[in-house]
């Protein structure tokens, strides 16, 4: 394997090994939220640190990379995509911490008929399955697999903006749970975040393998019609 | 708005030394005051192509063309031209700085000797004039009747790039012009090169990837004698269309 193969080759590892990490904070996440586990939140809260040194390392790996090998074409899009893939993956660790202070707050286990309404797990549970999914299609290539989340997305969109309606109405009718219905409400906040930044991440995986660049382009669209 | 001249044009442009086919059915049309860098791996054609623009092949033996090679919209080939009037619109600036064994202010002057000029004043002044183009002037000024011999390879290069522009030529061949010098004079000549684009057509054929990206606006691929690729230089380093140039540049081949 060409030199430059093999960096590129630890690059990618690395953001892997973060990608894996970011996703295990965001399953515990869900944990910690189904079962107002506070000491699972602060774990979570807790580790987002090393969520933050696996940024700072890769950034590093990035900038030498380019002041070395002064990487062109492919290798030029990979680093970049590399760059911006690490910036939205730490936002993701954010986010699952997010989730985390959310689920602190919990007195108890979420009430079922407010979880069965709001639908926040099937929800949380897409967005986790969407991230593995991305990082698949970032180990293997694929940007077609990449472009099928940019799709999924909109279910989850659409779980989103409903959200609001049917929680004002449980608060309504349950004012004793207001604190525990803000909590879920503020959790599937979160959780529309994700699969905004799962959606860069494809992009981004998009961008590299088919220099094609489709961010924005729903902007375009929307000014269109 | 910026109308865009045609320069240098080649048209299914084939060339051969002997029973060698060197390049292959090029097609290719340069800007005006542009710089174009020709790319690929050693033996490909890049020198050969450069030198059918001045016509510098011709005396090799056996060496022929078929198409044409246009300046300014004319065939160089046709029987009208003559060859050293060519070369006073096309200059040249070779991979080894090739100072003739005189003073500096003879090297700079020589074509214009050629073409008859004796005035001591019209010289002297077209040696400033070139010598601050090519960025030496400051250097040399005080020991122009110094031989040429005595400077730095980066200042007998930028010598030759004086020489070349004191006949005033429109465009500038350059063959590797910087691969012998070090990052500071290599720096010198691709800030005199980013200089000249303003006045000249400028094509060099460079090895050093970064340079091309540095100094061209287009860039051109040669494989085994043909153009694979001509592309603004943004987009052949950053989304190359063919997998030949890919391989190339990201220094994947064979
Ligand atoms: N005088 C010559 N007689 C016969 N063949 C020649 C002659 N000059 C060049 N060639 C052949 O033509 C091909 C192209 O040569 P050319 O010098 O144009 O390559 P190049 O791309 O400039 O290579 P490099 O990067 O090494 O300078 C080569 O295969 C070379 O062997
Ligand atoms: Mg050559």
């Amino acid at each position: 394997m060409p030199h430059i193969d093999v960096e590129l080759e630890k690059l990618k590892t690395k953001l892997l090994e973060m990608w894996d990490l970011v996703e295990y904070q965001l399953q515990s996440g869900r944990e910690a939220m189904l079962q107002a586990d506070q000491e699972l939140a602060q774990q979570i809260i807790k580790r987002d640190r090393k969520v933050n040194q696996f940024d700072v390392k890769i950034d590093r790996m990035c900038e030498n990379f380019f002041a070395l090998f002064t990487p062109v074409a492919v290798d030029l899009r990979m680093v970049l995509a590399v760059l911006k893939i690490n910036a939205n993956l730490e936002r993701i660790g954010d986010t699952a911490e997010g989730i985390a202070r959310f689920a602190k707050k919990l007195d108890g286990p979420v009430s079922e008929p407010l979880l069965e309404m709001t639908k926040v797990v099937p929800m949380y549970e897409e967005a986790v399955a969407m991230f593995a999914d991305c990082r698949v299609a970032f180990k293997t290539n694929d940007p077609v697999l990449a472009k099928t989340l940019i799709k999924r997305d909109r279910a989850l969109d659409k779980i989103y903006r409903k959200s609001d309606g049917i929680v004002t109405k449980f608060m309504a009718e349950n004012p004793e749970k207001i604190s525990e219905a803000l909590a879920v409400l503020s959790i599937i906040k979160k959780v529309e975040r994700v699969g905004d930044q799962v959606t860069n991440i494809a992009e981004e995986i998009i961008f590299y393998r088919e220099a094609k660049v489709v961010k924005h382009r729903q902007d375009k669209k929307k000014k269109k019609d | 708005m910026n109308k865009k001249t045609t320069k240098l044009e080649a048209k299914e442009l084939n060339a051969y030394y002997g029973d060698f086919h060197a390049l292959k059915n090029i097609n290719i049309a340069m800007e005006e005051k542009n710089v174009t860098a020709f790319i690929g791996p050693s033996g490909c054609g890049k020198s050969t192509f450069l030198r059918t623009f001045n016509r510098m092949n011709d005396y090799i033996d056996g060496f022929r063309t078929e198409g044409d090679i246009l300046l300014d919209g004319r065939d160089i080939y046709a029987k009208d031209v003559r060859v050293d009037e060519l070369r006073k619109e096309v200059g040249m600036v070779f991979q080894k700085p090739n100072p003739f064994p005189k003073s500096i202010f003879e090297n700079v002057v020589y074509g214009l000797r050629i073409q008859g000029i004796k005035k001591k004043a019209v010289l002297e002044e077209a040696a400033e004039k070139s010598l601050r183009r090519s960025a030496l002037w400051e250097e040399v000024k005080d020991k122009m009747d110094k031989s040429a011999l005595a400077l730095s390879g980066g200042q007998q290069q930028r010598l030759c790039i004086a020489r070349a522009l004191a006949i005033s030529p429109s465009v500038l061949l350059m063959d590797e012009p910087a691969s012998a010098l070090d990052p500071l004079s290599t720096a010198k000549i691709e800030e005199l090169i980013y200089e000249l684009k303003n006045e000249y057509t400028i094509v060099i054929v460079t090895h050093n990837m970064q340079q091309a990206g540095r100094v061209s606006d287009h860039t051109a691929f040669f494989y085994m004698g043909e153009l694979v690729e001509f592309s603004k230089t943004k987009t052949m380093f950053t989304s190359p269309q063919d997998n030949r140039t890919q391989n190339y540049i990201t220094g994947r081949f064979g």
